[in-house]
């Protein structure tokens, strides 16, 4: 198995690392690489857009060509996972902020992406999450400035939700969270991400 | 159910999302857009830039944060701003305004020559300079989530903090040399936690994010710190002191993410905007350099 992570700025080391412990623990052979281009996205079978700031990645994604490359591909088949940043740059709307700076959105997801939805850096916080899709343990949740969805429509599932707002949507091998499953120890949502890729 | 706030994994964290990135220095919310649309991942919230701020001598202090404040307004991205050293009263003020981290920078007129900010008790995280591997895990130790080297700001010059860059890694290369005992000898030779030096050792890195700043000025300036192998770069005086800063800061943020691909460098460095003028370290004095201030 080989998962790309898009590695243009922001949290790509964790990705890599999480990716890299969650196929151990899943007796996978495989590796995660650093995609800066879109030729490096070749053979990928799953791709995770990290966290980091969603106006920089989205511009830089536009300008390698990165951009096209991750939407063809998800188009025909090719899991995703988008953390944090990767919510909003993986959503169809954004909020009033997200049109202001005009960001490049891929547009892939039924979600209406809300920007910096809980405030600023001093309202960042850690809490429990209920999702049952990982099991009954509850997952750490790290939310660092981070993005929620106001809504969904389509096909996109619901997986969990914080002091009302979408944190976690799955449509179809699309996963989005709002939080940062990269900075705790626990794989399980990783693990469930390569589950998708294989 | 539990909530939690200003953790030690938020605070180091926020730092990490800013890895691969450039944070700009701006006096206006105008300039913050220019920021914004460049790519820039942060703005760093100023009265003046460091250039301006070493020519105008004086007492530098925080930002009026009423400028803070409309810089915040105007952009998505995270707004920072600094504090003087030691000064934790400017520290309380620009948390209750809510930026998302402080600079307890030496560009500003030290507040206190005994002690720095303790930034454990705050609940935003904060960044500090340094220019070698003891003043770097003293800031860490004080609670400090992200390290940038000195430099010189205001200079346009990137001797300094090259310099502070290759002696930081060499004393983080000497450390996997040491054993048990050498380890301990160094904690106290550097008035750190044990803990900090032995993470130090077995990571062959710095434990929090490390940025490069003081004196970047071009596109290769910070593709070159880039390879050396720090983590993202501030933009000081060098954007906003050159003739089309919009220019000069999408130039910068492709050359930081592209700092080993030397075509990228090439297209980007072609007829780049007039940089700023710079200074040669040589000729200022031991008393006009900022990086003394705050060991």
């Amino acid at each position: 198995m080989k998962i790309g992570i898009i590695g243009l700025q922001g949290a790509v080391s964790e990705h890599l690392e999480a990716a890299k412990r969650a196929m151990q623990k899943l007796g996978i052979e495989g590796e995660a690489v650093w995609v800066g281009m879109p030729a490096e996205l070749d053979g990928v079978d799953g791709i995770i857009i990290p966290g980091g700031e969603s106006t920089t990645i989205g511009k830089l994604m536009q300008m390698t060509g990165l951009f096209e490359r991750v939407k063809w591909l998800a188009k025909n088949g090719t899991p995703i996972l988008g953390t944090c940043a990767g919510l909003i740059v993986l959503a169809k709307r954004g909020d009033e902020q997200i049109a202001r700076t005009k960001q490049p959105l891929l547009g892939l997801m039924d979600i209406s992406a809300i920007r910096n939805a809980f405030g600023r850096q001093r309202e960042s916080f850690e809490a429990e999450l209920e999702i049952s899709t990982l099991g009954k343990e509850p997952f750490r949740g790290v939310f660092i400035r981070a993005p929620a969805a106001s809504e969904v429509w389509g096909d996109a599932q619901v997986l969990a939700k914080f002091q009302g707002k979408i944190v976690a949507v799955q449509q179809g091998g699309l996963l989005a969270v709002a939080f940062h499953p990269e900075l705790t120890p626990d794989t399980r949502l990783h693990e469930y991400f390569l589950r998708m890729c294989r | 159910m539990e909530i939690v706030f200003g953790s030690e994994r938020l605070k180091r964290g926020f730092a990490k999302m800013q890895k691969g990135g450039v944070i700009m220095d701006v006096t206006n919310p105008e300039q913050a857009i220019i920021a914004e649309e460049a790519g820039s991942v942060a703005v760093m919230a100023l009265q003046a830039i460091p250039a301006d701020i070493r020519a105008a001598g004086g007492v530098a202090r925080m930002a009026d944060p009423a400028v803070i404040e409309a810089i915040m307004n105007a952009v998505t991205i995270p707004a920072m701003a600094k504090c003087r050293i030691g000064h934790f009263g400017e520290a309380q003020v620009l948390e209750a305004l809510g930026v998302d981290m402080i600079d307890e920078s030496e560009v500003l007129t030290p507040a206190d020559e005994e002690f720095h900010v303790d930034k454990s008790k705050f609940k935003i995280p904060f960044i500090c300079g340094s220019r070698d591997l003891g003043e770097a895990l003293r800031r860490i130790n004080e609670g400090a989530a992200m390290v940038r080297t000195k430099g010189e700001a205001g200079t346009g010059n990137i001797v300094e903090a090259m310099k502070h860059i290759r002696l930081t890694k060499r004393q983080i290369a000497e450390l996997a040399e040491l054993k048990h005992d050498g380890l301990e000898a160094k904690a106290q030779e550097y008035r750190v936690s044990v803990e900090f030096v032995k993470e130090t050792a077995k990571l062959q890195r710095l434990p929090v994010v490390w940025f490069c700043a003081g004196g970047i000025a071009t596109p290769a300036d910070s593709a070159m710190v880039m390879q050396m192998g720090v983590d993202g770069v501030f933009v000081g005086s060098g954007i906003f002191k050159s003739s089309d800063p919009a220019r000069m800061a999408r130039a910068i943020v492709e050359a930081t993410r592209y700092y080993d691909d030397p075509q990228v460098l090439l297209e980007v460095s072609k007829d780049l905007p007039q940089t700023m003028r710079g200074i040669d370290i040589k000729t200022l004095k031991a008393e006009e350099k900022l990086q003394a201030r705050g060991v």
